[in-house]
């Protein structure tokens, strides 16, 4: 909090950001948010099995989610999954975000609504609706071999990651100046080189931040995978889901702050590159 | 440019390499999923997973049931308190960001934004960890001679989680709306002699209610459709319509019953958005005045 710490006497009447009440509101709202993460965490290093008491600092349970065949399959299996979904959601989600920045169609306002849909309906509905599908509909293949028994979850990751890469990459369109695409079409390029060639570039950004988005959103989801798995095909959420069912534990600590380890990670990396990747493009 | 079926904007063979495949993509795994469920909400089961469509009503009949219609008002209710929870702790850190130094502000917005891009199962746990009777907020109480309260799986445990859950939700479009506010009002509003708690009610909060009513909206939907929190945080008698939808399509097998459950929800959901976009034409028709 000292970063607000400025000389006394010359805050403004504007200042609320230096007035002691609001900042103490500000420390408490953050100790609410971080204290349980933080108490999750110091705790998967706790050398004893209940996890109240500090008994010294250990590896030991990250040692024993090492060895849980069970937990690292289904690690795999989510880092496979994300890494399908993204490169999918990516490609699809540029595809729609160009289809509906640059054309005027008939249907228009209902393609963009559907495309919407997956953002704001409750996950559990999507979750039934992959459920029934998956299930009487089209029947995904029961014992495929590794990845492609994973399909369906992939298939309904996708579907829902990539709207998110629509929004990103629409709000990065909004800033392309069309003249630069018309200057390349005058030199001789074709519609679709000139779409690769200079509007791909200028979207670099936002892929990335829509490609993080993507992949983030593979590896948290829960309620839907919940919904599409199979007893072969666990997720590591889903894993994690059964092993929290029976109790608190200091392997569920462990394993829950490698997934929050990968998420804040891929986060920060993302909002790193971004900013200078924008700092770049703005500023050459 | 204009072809004959109303594409405009570039070639058409442009715009269907870019088009075609979302638009299949969305229709096969999105629209035909959704199709299927809200077929079988006006059918009945025959047998395990075999449902034939009726075209009855009777499964949206047995929705208005008092022990459903008391599930669906407790949830409104756990979704209402938790929203209005949000905004009361909400709005002041919003008001610090905007007023903050840009340095503090990006800090603050990456303090906010880090456990809104944790897993929500991780973050769920972490408060059942804290929040069990052998955990340490119970620790505390005991060193002060108070409890040890039974806080796991009670209404009170389901509420926090979810404020504690999706309190970014509501942070953070609410300072996108008190950024854009116009500063020479609250100047003026302290210049003609208000105190800050006097202007912030009066002058502030007016100006910027279209915002706040979007930002409690955003709260509000997904708080509405929460299976994880009730489920881990929740006893028996806190459970929210999400936890209900699943049952009928895992254990009870009633998939007609679970299909109209969840259109129902959906509905709620739409016209919260509906509700939303309205205010917000309404308040950009105001502006224009």
């Amino acid at each position: 909090m000292r970063l607000f710490a400025r000389k006394r006497g010359d805050a403004g009447p504007l200042d609320y950001a230096g007035r002691w009440s609001l900042r103490s509101w500000v420390a408490v709202v953050l100790v609410f948010q971080y204290l349980p993460l933080a108490s999750l965490v110091l705790f998967s290093f706790n050398n004893s099995k209940r996890t109240i008491r500090w008994e010294g600092f250990t590896f030991d349970w990250y040692g024993r989610l090492a060895s849980d065949d069970a937990l690292i399959g289904a690690f795999a299996n989510s880092l496979t999954i994300a890494a399908i979904s993204t490169v999918f959601s990516v490609l699809l989600g540029t595809m729609a975000a160009i289809a509906l920045w640059r054309f005027r169609f008939p249907g228009k306002g209902v393609f963009d609504g559907v495309i919407t849909l997956p953002i704001v309906i409750p996950e559990i509905c999507m979750g039934v609706a992959m459920l029934v599908f998956f299930g009487t509909v089209a029947p995904w293949p029961r014992d495929l071999v590794w990845p492609l028994d994973l399909g369906a979850i992939t298939i309904a990751h996708i579907t829902f990651s990539f709207p998110f890469v629509t929004v990103v990459v629409r709000a990065r369109l909004a800033s392309f100046n069309r003249e630069m695409e018309e200057a390349a079409r005058d030199l001789g390029a074709s519609e679709l080189r000139a779409m690769r060639d200079v509007l791909l570039p200028h979207l670099r950004p936002a892929l990335i931040a829509g490609a993080l988005l993507a992949f983030a959103s593979s590896l948290d989801d829960f309620v839907i995978t919940f919904f599409t798995a199979g007893p072969n095909t666990v997720t590591f959420p889903v894993k994690i889901y059964s092993m929290v069912r029976f109790s608190v534990t200091p392997e569920v600590n462990a394993a829950s702050t490698v997934l929050m380890a990968i998420t804040i990670a891929l986060t920060l990396v993302g909002m790193k590159m971004q900013g200078t990747d924008i700092a770049s493009t703005e500023s050459p | 440019m204009t072809t004959a079926r109303g594409i405009s904007g570039g070639s058409r063979a442009a715009f269907w390499t870019v088009f075609a495949i979302p638009a299949v993509w969305m229709l096969a795994f999105f629209v035909v999923p959704l199709s299927i469920i809200w077929a079988y909400s006006f059918g009945r089961t025959l047998g395990l997973t075999e449902v034939v469509v009726t075209g009855t009503p009777d499964n949206y009949a047995r929705v208005f049931d008092p022990v459903y219609l008391y599930i669906f008002a407790k949830s409104l209710v756990f979704a209402g308190a938790t929203t209005a929870i949000c905004l009361i702790i909400g709005f002041p850190y919003a008001l610090v960001m905007t007023f903050a130094s840009t340095r503090a502000k990006i800090l603050l917005l990456l303090a906010i934004m880090l456990p809104f891009w944790t897993n929500l199962l991780v973050r769920t746990y972490a408060l059942m960890a804290v929040m069990r009777t052998e955990g340490w907020v119970n620790e505390a109480f005991g060193v002060i001679g108070l409890g040890p309260f039974e806080m796991l799986h009670t209404n009170f445990a389901v509420v926090t989680g979810l404020v504690y859950v999706h309190l970014p939700f509501i942070v953070l479009p609410l300072f996108s709306t008190l950024d854009r506010l116009d500063r020479s009002l609250i100047e003026a509003s302290l210049d003609l002699g208000a105190g800050h708690l006097r202007t912030i009610f009066q002058v502030v909060i007016p100006v910027v209610w279209p915002g706040i009513l979007s930002a409690v909206l955003l709260c509000f939907i997904p708080a509405l459709g929460s299976y994880l929190t009730p489920d881990l945080l929740g006893g028996p008698d806190s459970q929210m319509i999400a936890s209900v939808i699943e049952r009928q399509f895992k254990r009870a097998n009633d998939w007609p019953f679970g299909a109209a459950l969840s259109f129902m929800l959906m509905y709620l959901t739409l016209a919260a958005m509906a509700w939303r976009a309205l205010a917000e034409r309404r308040a950009a028709v105001r502006d224009l005045r």
